[in-house]
């Protein structure tokens, strides 16, 4: 007989420094708890593939949010439920690490329905693995969407009852019926024969996962001694008692011989892809584009916000500037944030342009605010940054005594813009927006006039007269001397 | 020889080895851990290094199982 030893897992710490108390060898689980039996299931087939290295863990709410105490692996914790969603985001961006979303009934069943059921359909390339033990442990025995038909709990004190409550949902069936999944099977650890089966299919999941294959689901039925009020040596009964009967143990879906590995991440769009679709003119370079190199470089990340009241067509400014910046191969992103009203209501839209991808389209700190109107004015200037830049239609804002003392404090850049005039002598309010762009075109001479001509014969290909219109305003904002106000 | 080895202070007395265990060599103590639970212990013959026990145990680092 070869030496063999079986003893704590590699791909657990050595000593649990997270765990707070003084007893950090030991785990934070009640006596007769299952996770600490999976925990070393998925331990051992970690290290035996050789993926312990370029593992990372995703656990959300429940007794499942110790798994960082423990794995000695990469771990994210996720707000309650969402871990299927932030496992997505760790495997796309790091589509060569191996992910475990190692989530509860309470968490997966309930909060997070959502989030699983959209994972398994997108066919995520992860290993979830769903500690089902019918009752919510970490909280104090709630009565969980898993928990029995008449299962007495602190929220069931006379028992489940599928009229109030519904029926124990059966979470391996539901993902089961879906198309993208590759293996979905329920298993347990209530004796020594299903905690080897319980083994095999981690193994599997976790193969599955390396061979890019796909989403994985097992679902294993565990002890919660403490909550279902037994001793931990009658958990097995109880277990076969109550939940197997009605959790059938199976593999329901086994599709990996056919599967062809998972296509995650898709390769990003090329930029004269993404002209082509908004039928944009096309510029080879961001110096092909009419000879003129005076043209300044976006070097860093810079964000607009762009407000005033609906129908003002701050929106659609907030577009075009995007539009100007893609054609000029820079990276962009654009929300707006409109009421309900068409016009006469307050909108707004964050934009970002940059030489970058950008991460997050969100703009709170400001480097160059557009506004409209007064409110717009008031309320965005002091999430301007220092030596920002302010443009703003003083055709119809006088007043700027509410905002003077930030701007001299932060040492920003007030622009007055005559852009309602402007529009109004050509006979159009609608050009407000566009003799604005003019004019932040000769300030901010990132862009040129002409790329928002080409831009604007595009747009209103149809409407002659319109685009004619445009160019005028845009001169007129453009030629309009610099007013550098005040400051 | 195979043999396993338990460390009593991190034992928590749920039994679970002692079932899972064919031989039937090990048996829960009479005596208490620190924390305060009768915990497993080996007879000291009889084991024959199936593993058993050191997969159905809950805790990490409780069992030992040398063969």
């Amino acid at each position: 007989m070869g030496n063999k030893i079986l003893k704590k897992s590699e791909a657990f710490y050595d000593v649990f420094f997270r765990k707070p108390g003084d007893e950090k060898k030991s785990t934070t689980y009640c006596a007769g708890c299952g996770h600490g039996i999976i925990h070393k299931l998925i331990a051992e087939a970690i290290t035996d593939l050789g993926m312990t290295e370029k593992t990372t863990f995703v656990s959300p709410v429940g007794c499942s949010v110790f798994a960082y105490y423990y794995f000695k692996t990469g771990n994210v914790e996720a707000a309650h439920g969402r871990a299927p969603a932030v496992a997505t985001a760790v495997k796309r961006s790091h589509p060569d690490s191996y992910v475990i979303c190692y989530q509860g009934d309470g968490d997966l069943a309930a909060i997070g329905t959502a989030e699983i059921l959209h994972a398994a359909n997108r066919g995520e390339n992860i290993t979830v693995i769903f500690v089902n033990n019918a009752i919510y442990g970490m909280t104090g025995g709630q009565m969980a969407p898993t928990s029995l038909l008449n299962q007495k709990t602190a929220t069931s004190p006379f028992g489940r009852d599928e009229a109030e409550e519904g029926y124990p949902l059966r979470m391996s069936e539901i993902i089961a019926t879906l198309d993208a999944p590759v293996l979905v099977a329920r298993t347990s650890v209530h004796d020594i024969k299903n905690i080897m089966q319980t083994r095999k299919l981690i193994r599997k999941a976790l193969n599955a996962q390396k061979d890019k294959k796909g989403f994985s689901f097992i679902e294993i039925l565990s002890q919660c001694p403490t909550n279902w009020k037994v001793k931990p040596e009658d958990a097995q009964e109880w277990m076969e008692k109550n939940m197997l009967p009605y959790y059938k143990r199976e593999v329901f879906k086994d599709i990996l011989d056919q599967a062809a590995p998972v296509p995650h991440p898709k390769p990003r769009k090329e930029i004269a892809e993404i002209v082509e679709l908004l039928a944009l003119p096309e510029f080879k370079t961001r110096k092909d584009n009419g000879g003129e190199t005076t043209l300044k470089t976006i070097r860093r990340e810079t964000k607009f916000k762009i407000a005033g009241f609906g129908g003002q067509g701050v929106l659609s400014l907030g577009a075009f500037l995007c539009e100007l910046a893609i054609v000029n191969h820079y990276h962009s992103t654009w929300i707006p944030s409109y009421g309900p009203e068409m016009r006469g209501g307050t909108a707004n839209c964050s934009v970002i342009l940059s030489p970058e991808e950008i991460a997050s389209p969100v703009v709170q700190e400001i480097d160059i605010l557009v506004a409209f109107n007064h409110p717009s004015l008031v309320k965005f200037h002091s999430n301007v940054k220092e030596e920002g830049l302010i443009f703003y239609n003083n055709s119809i804002i006088n007043d700027l005594s509410e905002i003077m003392p930030y701007v001299r404090r932060k040492k920003i850049q007030l622009i007055g813009v005559d852009a309602s005039n402007a529009a109004d002598s050509l006979g159009d309010p609608r050009m407000v927006n566009v003799a604005m762009l003019g004019h932040m075109i000769k300030v901010y001479p990132y862009f040129q006039l002409q790329q928002a001509d080409l831009l604007l014969e595009k747009k209103f290909s149809t409407k002659p007269r319109l685009v004619e219109l445009n160019k005028q305003a845009l001169r007129r904002g453009f030629e309009q001397d610099e007013m550098e106000n005040i400051v | 020889m195979s043999h396993v080895v338990i460390k009593k202070e991190l034992c928590k007395g749920c039994s679970f080895c002692i079932k899972a265990c064919p031989k039937s060599v090990l048996s829960l103590s009479s005596d208490i851990n620190n924390r305060g639970f009768n915990y497993a212990e080996y007879a000291g013959e009889g084991c024959t290094g199936c593993g058993f026990c050191f997969y159905s145990c809950p805790e990490l680092d409780a069992i030992e199982v040398y063969s």
